[in-house]
């Protein structure tokens, strides 16, 4: 098993997240490989991809715990919603696995580990850049660059030092694609990304993210500025996507969990509650606190 | 109700006395210059200043002369009557050497200033971790913007002018020099021997001086640039300084603009930094003209010339001669052009601030 290769043939070299990376493959290589679009709901219990275990986070250099105890798989090919009220540590956990919080100087993991397909990504031959390659992030506030919709999307292979213009056009219309956006924008390419609405903007960073092809996308509410009809529409793209990626969204809206992901996890205060599959979580919840949440009595 | 109307007063009062002086001071120099600038025409542009001579002829008419015109004069005219003959200095020809010194000033300033600035802006947002020490930094830096210009200027004169530390290339090394290495394949030196009054000497202490404006301005328009850019970059997988130079920097790029072309106002304007560093009150030729060499010694050469400079001249033409009503034209002139190319600079970095602000909203 390996990453899915990258597109830029002269860092495939450098990468070291992978204990035997494969050699690169050329750009024109279909996206969707057999070997990802399974391990979707109801069929045999999927492959774990993220391995968290025990893991313990601080934002003050381990003075207080944000995060502690978390002990969680996250199986390949399936979307998998993080639940909670606000401020119970699930945007940071996601935050965690393309290794984010490292953006912030006092931020640190106090103990515990971090797996993706099986190596520890705060490993010391572990290159941040390259994991953010492959575990590529979509931001709760929809955030193009003041660019054209074409450099958006091209942006993650221009700074991998893609230089071929039909290498960049073929990428970007793929991924326009993929994030259901193509038929909108085809005719408009250059103007600039900031005309679109809303819903287009998120679905544009959605396909800036998923240009540069990662393994993972982490969604940190996607939805939450945007309005029922971009938030239906983007719904509807992350069931197309997780076909091809796999999928960690973090929620504020339980029927949006309920829509559109095959496990849950419910977060309060810092702990891993619970997880399960969405239908247990919400139907037949094995703790209190779970059922309390998810039924609004708190949070 | 009355509190309400005297403290409505008050504001009013003041905000219209504001207005009321800058008007003045407008129009005040503008009756003044404007006419000297008619009436010297482009020659006040394009010549240097040079000594006015005023006489009476044999008519008993006053006659004013540029010092070259009354020498050929006098040559061609040996017999000529000349009653009464008083000079003044620098009153006659234009204020060509002042402009080109002014603006090499500002360029050299601006290049220092700018890649330095810039670079400590950066180092100070994005990189130095949030703290004490940073906070100290940023107060020094403050500080530093309170520090009399004079305080710079000396500072300059120790440092760029005396310090002999500082390299040059020349073709006859100083004595003063405490280490001279001869440049391979020429027989030029390269000799560290300090700057002297030179443009070098005026551009870094300028420099300095405006720094903190620079560094405040460029962290401010780093700072607006949204968090965002740069998290959307760093999750594709950008290293810090791509994320940097291509999601924050061009966003950033019309504060720091904005905020260079006000530095340049501000650097042209200031007297006391150069006093002692580069500007002189009288230098017949153009830096150009007297720097000798080739390739890099002609550079420099040159940037190692002193030059007048506009303040100073204002300065000079105003303070250091006797007063007289033919030293005047010279003095509302200058003032004039001065006033012109601030406020050219002013409307260009408003102009630019705006042409931005419409093509970069997120």
């Amino acid at each position: 098993m390996s990453f899915v290769p990258q597109l830029n043939e002269r860092s495939m070299n450098e990468i070291n997240f992978d204990a035997t990376p494969e050699p690169a493959l050329p750009a024109e290589i279909p996206v969707m490989s057999p070997a990802k679009s399974r391990g979707t709901e109801g069929k045999e219990a999927a492959k774990s991809l993220i391995e968290i275990e025990d893991l313990g986070f601080s934002y003050d250099l381990g003075q207080t715990e944000t995060l502690r105890n978390i002990t969680l798989s996250i199986p390949k090919g399936q979307v998998t919603s993080f639940i909670g009220p606000s401020g119970c540590g699930k945007s940071t956990l996601l935050r965690c696995l393309n290794r984010m919080n490292d953006l912030i100087d006092t931020a640190k993991v106090t103990r515990g580990k971090i797996k993706i397909m099986g190596q520890d990504i705060h490993a010391a031959d572990v290159d941040p850049i390259e994991l953010r390659k492959r575990v590529g992030m979509v931001f709760q506030k929809y955030n193009p660059f003041p660019k054209s919709i074409f450099e958006n999307a091209a942006y993650g292979m221009r700074i991998q030092g893609v230089k071929s213009q039909k290498v960049l056009a073929e990428a970007v219309e793929r991924a326009l694609k993929q994030s259901a956006l193509w038929d909108e924008v085809k005719d408009r390419l250059n103007s600039s990304a900031l005309g679109l609405s809303g819903g287009q903007q998120q679905r544009l960073c959605i396909a800036r993210a998923i240009a540069v092809q990662p393994e993972i996308i982490l969604m940190d509410e996607p939805c939450s500025a945007l309005d029922p009809i971009a938030t239906a529409r983007i719904e509807e793209l992350i069931t197309d996507l997780k076909e091809n990626y796999t999928i960690v969204i973090v929620t504020h809206n339980m029927q949006q969990a309920t829509r559109v992901s095959a496990r849950t996890a419910f977060f309060y205060l810092g702990e891993l509650i619970e997880v399960g599959p969405t239908t247990k979580i919400f139907g037949n919840p094995s703790k209190k606190q779970t059922e309390d949440y998810v039924s609004g009595r708190f949070g | 109700m009355w509190r309400d109307l005297t403290g409505y007063a008050i504001f009013a009062f003041c905000t219209y006395f504001v207005l009321l002086c800058a008007f003045y001071i407008f129009f005040d120099i503008t009756a003044k210059g404007l006419p000297v600038l008619m009436d010297k025409g482009t020659d006040f542009l394009t010549k240097s200043p040079e000594t006015l001579v005023v006489f009476k002829d044999e008519a008993d008419e006053i006659v004013q002369m540029p010092m070259s015109e009354y020498s050929v004069f006098r040559k061609d005219n040996p017999a000529a009557v000349i009653r009464d003959e008083h000079t003044h200095s620098y009153s006659a020809g234009g204020i060509m050497g002042p402009l080109v010194g002014t603006a090499l000033l500002v360029i050299v300033c601006m290049l220092v200033a700018l890649t330095t600035g810039v670079a400590t802006a950066i180092f100070l947002n994005e990189y130095a971790r949030k703290g004490r020490f940073l906070n100290l930094v940023r107060l020094a830096i403050m500080n530093l913007a309170g520090v009399p210009s004079i305080v710079f200027g000396l500072f300059g004169l120790g440092v760029f002018c005396l310090w002999p530390w500082l390299p040059v290339l020349t073709y006859e090394p100083s004595e003063s020099a405490v280490l001279v290495f001869a440049v391979p394949f020429t027989d030029g030196w390269l000799s560290f021997q300090g700057w002297g009054t030179s443009i070098l000497a005026g551009g870094f202490t300028l420099a300095i001086m405006v720094l903190p404006v620079i560094i405040t301005a460029c962290e401010e328009a780093l700072k607006a640039v949204p968090m965002g850019f740069r998290e959307a970059a760093m999750a594709l997988g950008a290293t810090k300084w791509q994320a940097i130079r291509t999601a924050v920097l061009p966003y950033a790029k019309p504060g720091i603009m904005t905020a260079s072309i006000l530095g340049v106002t501000r650097v042209a304007g200031e007297t006391a930094p150069i006093m002692f560093t580069a500007a002189l009150a009288h230098k017949g030729a153009l830096p150009w003209q007297e720097a000798k060499g080739s390739g890099l010694f002609w550079l420099s050469d040159f940037l190692t010339q002193s030059v007048q400079a506009l303040p100073y001249h204002i300065y000079t033409v105003s303070a250091r001669i006797p007063q007289s009503e033919y030293t005047e034209p010279m003095q509302s002139g200058s003032v004039f052009v001065f006033m012109l190319l601030v406020m050219i600079f002013a409307g260009l970095s408003i102009y630019l601030r705006g042409r931005y602000r419409k093509n970069l909203k997120w």
